[in-house]
């Protein structure tokens, strides 16, 4: 038995083969472009780590900046300023938030339910120094400064993303989940409180964790509202509160070595928090999608 | 030993008709729900129309047909389930012992209370299988003996032995058909006095299908039961009484009708329409 040439060839060849290497570079250019991406976060949090290394102690963490400036003292005042102004946004955004998503994919008619959404979809792309701006001449001009006034400014940013994360996980929620319990005579606020919130509790905290490390490091509003501060460690929300946003931007312009560090120090700690909020938030996800099934 | 419950299997090409399986006699007749000229459009699309029929208490009505037919909008119609459907629009009237649950002031959630309903996809809570039944209570306002009341439901379901060792597990470890009884078991448990189950053995094997047909069974001495189901053998095991829904297509325009409405045994040996027929023999659908 002799092999014969095939009559036919299962080989690229011509177009095929011209095609072949076009996707090929298509190809390596989509990878590098990923890479880039990963490159550049690589680069930001090496270069952060370096600058700030000289800083970092246990000093830092715990004792609030020295009141004449120099080396030694820590961020603890910013620190404290930045939970307490970001928690205050987070009670303020994440109900309302919360309820415009349920509104939305509950109760809201297609009709209504559309400009709502792009009205969110503006308002997530407000330019922050805008909502900074709009809630200075609304809360600080003929006041002062103060915590509240950033924590107001902080939930604006917050609330669309918070909505929009909820009404991602709510839409989540088979139909069948709903048609069960009106078929059992309950109304539909008590279902969703009873059966939809719960199921998705895990989904709407994800969106919550995101919107708090996105507002953690926003600095136009609070340059606004909170920027000219003690730097003593302070809870009282009725004035200007140190915060980390707003001290990187004044201590990185201060003629200072120590100071300098102390910025990148503060934008280590700023850049770290977001970094485990995101890794938290996804677990959080992947944890509420297996409960729900998917 | 010849007594007058043991009845003859009569066969019908593959379809064996169930025992002790009877229609009312007229005297006994209950009418729980007295449909009348319905008609159900979806947007432009009209999905059923000129529906007139009488469902009777303690016994099950089978609503079969091929798909398409109208026969899941139907039962919809009996609990206000089409509600939820924006477009759905309902003429004519649906009497429930007397009153039109689509006359003004009449709130869909009152209805759906008395007139529970089984899906065709299991669709329990994730929740616990306890809490799956007693929510529905709970939140109804029967928190007197709870435990009892969710015993109680889920031993009509026939599930109790099967979890009573295991009700704080979550119901989604539970098997396809334990889910449904889950299911039967949650819409019991808040005492409803008509039971609509859509498909409720479609998604289910046969063992499990079996079961909730045994089940069914021992529920009409307390419910009314309507059921959907697109398996004429399922309808010949457990109904008293059968619809035929079908499709009628005139000018383009596709509707669903229903075309008889009789005693089981009728409808499966003797039907006197020649579209039933040819759809119980296994000729069309």
């Amino acid at each position: 038995m002799s092999v014969s040439a095939p009559e036919f060839s299962l080989r690229p060849s011509g177009r095929l083969r011209r095609r072949r290497i076009v996707n090929r570079i298509m190809e390596s250019i989509g990878t590098g472009a990923a890479l880039l991406a990963v490159g550049v976060l690589g680069i930001v949090i090496a270069s952060v780590a370096v600058q700030a290394a000289p800083a970092i102690s246990l000093d830092f963490f715990t004792k609030p900046p020295n009141l004449f400036g120099g080396a030694g003292g820590g961020i603890s005042s910013a620190i404290i300023g930045s939970a307490l102004i970001v928690g205050m946004a987070t009670g303020l955004a994440l109900p309302v938030g919360v309820l415009i998503a349920i509104f939305l994919t509950e109760f809201a008619r297609p009709a209504v339910a559309s400009p709502i959404q792009l009205v969110l979809d503006i308002l997530n792309g407000l330019p922050t120094i805008v909502t900074g701006i709009f809630v200075y001449g609304l809360l600080v001009i003929g006041h002062t400064q103060s915590a509240y006034a950033g924590a107001f400014a902080l939930a604006i940013v917050m609330l669309p993303l918070v909505a929009r994360a909820a009404q991602e996980v709510l839409l989540l929620v088979p139909s069948a989940l709903r048609e069960a319990g009106l078929a059992l005579g309950v109304s539909r606020w008590r279902t969703v409180l009873g059966v939809i919130l719960p199921t998705t509790f895990g989904g709407i905290l994800t969106g919550a964790v995101l919107a708090v490390a996105r507002a953690a490091g926003e600095t136009a509003p609070l340059l606004f509202t909170t920027s000219i501060f003690n730097p003593a460690v302070s809870t009282d929300v009725t004035h200007s509160l140190p915060n980390i946003p707003v001290l990187i931007f004044t201590y990185s312009e201060q003629p200072d070595k120590a100071l300098h560090e102390q910025a990148w120090g503060a934008a280590l700690v700023l850049m770290a928090f977001v970094l485990v909020a995101s890794l938290g938030a996804k677990a959080l996800l992947a944890r509420s999608r297996r409960k729900l099934g998917q | 030993m010849m007594t007058d419950d043991v009845t003859i299997p009569i066969n019908v090409g593959p379809v064996e008709i169930a025992r002790e399986r009877k229609a009312p006699a007229p005297a006994q007749r209950e009418t729980v729900f007295d449909i009348r000229d319905l008609e159900v459009n979806y947007g432009p699309t009209t999905a059923i129309s000129g529906v007139n029929l009488e469902i009777y208490r303690h016994y099950i009505t089978a609503m079969i047909g091929p798909s398409g037919c109208g026969k899941s909008t139907f039962i919809r119609c009996l609990n206000r389930m089409n509600d939820l459907v924006p477009s759905a629009k309902v003429e004519g009237s649906v009497l429930y012992r007397g009153q039109d649950i689509y006359a003004d002031g009449v709130d869909p959630v009152e209805v759906r209370r008395r007139i529970g309903m089984v899906f065709q996809r299991a669709n329990p809570f994730p929740k616990s299988i306890y809490d799956n039944v007693a929510w529905g209570p709970r939140v109804l306002g029967m928190r007197n003996g709870l435990d009892d009341r969710v015993e109680r439901a889920l031993t009509s379901a026939a599930l109790w032995n099967e979890v009573k060792d295991r009700l704080k597990k979550s119901a989604l470890s539970l098997s396809g058909g334990q889910q449904q009884r889950l299911c039967i078991a949650r819409a019991i448990a808040i005492e409803p006095e008509v039971l609509l189950l859509d498909e409720p053995a479609s998604a289910l094997d046969p063992i499990a299908t079996s079961a909730i047909e045994d089940l069914m069974h021992d529920l009409k001495k307390d419910y009314t039961l309507v059921i959907v189901t697109h398996n004429m053998q399922q309808a010949a095991r457990v109904a008293d009484l059968t619809a035929f829904f079908t499709l009628e297509v005139a000018e383009g325009r596709r509707t669903g009708v229903l075309v008889e409405y009789d005693s089981t045994d009728k409808i499966f040996t003797n039907p006197s329409d020649k579209r039933t027929e040819d759809y119980v023999t296994g000729r069309f659908g």
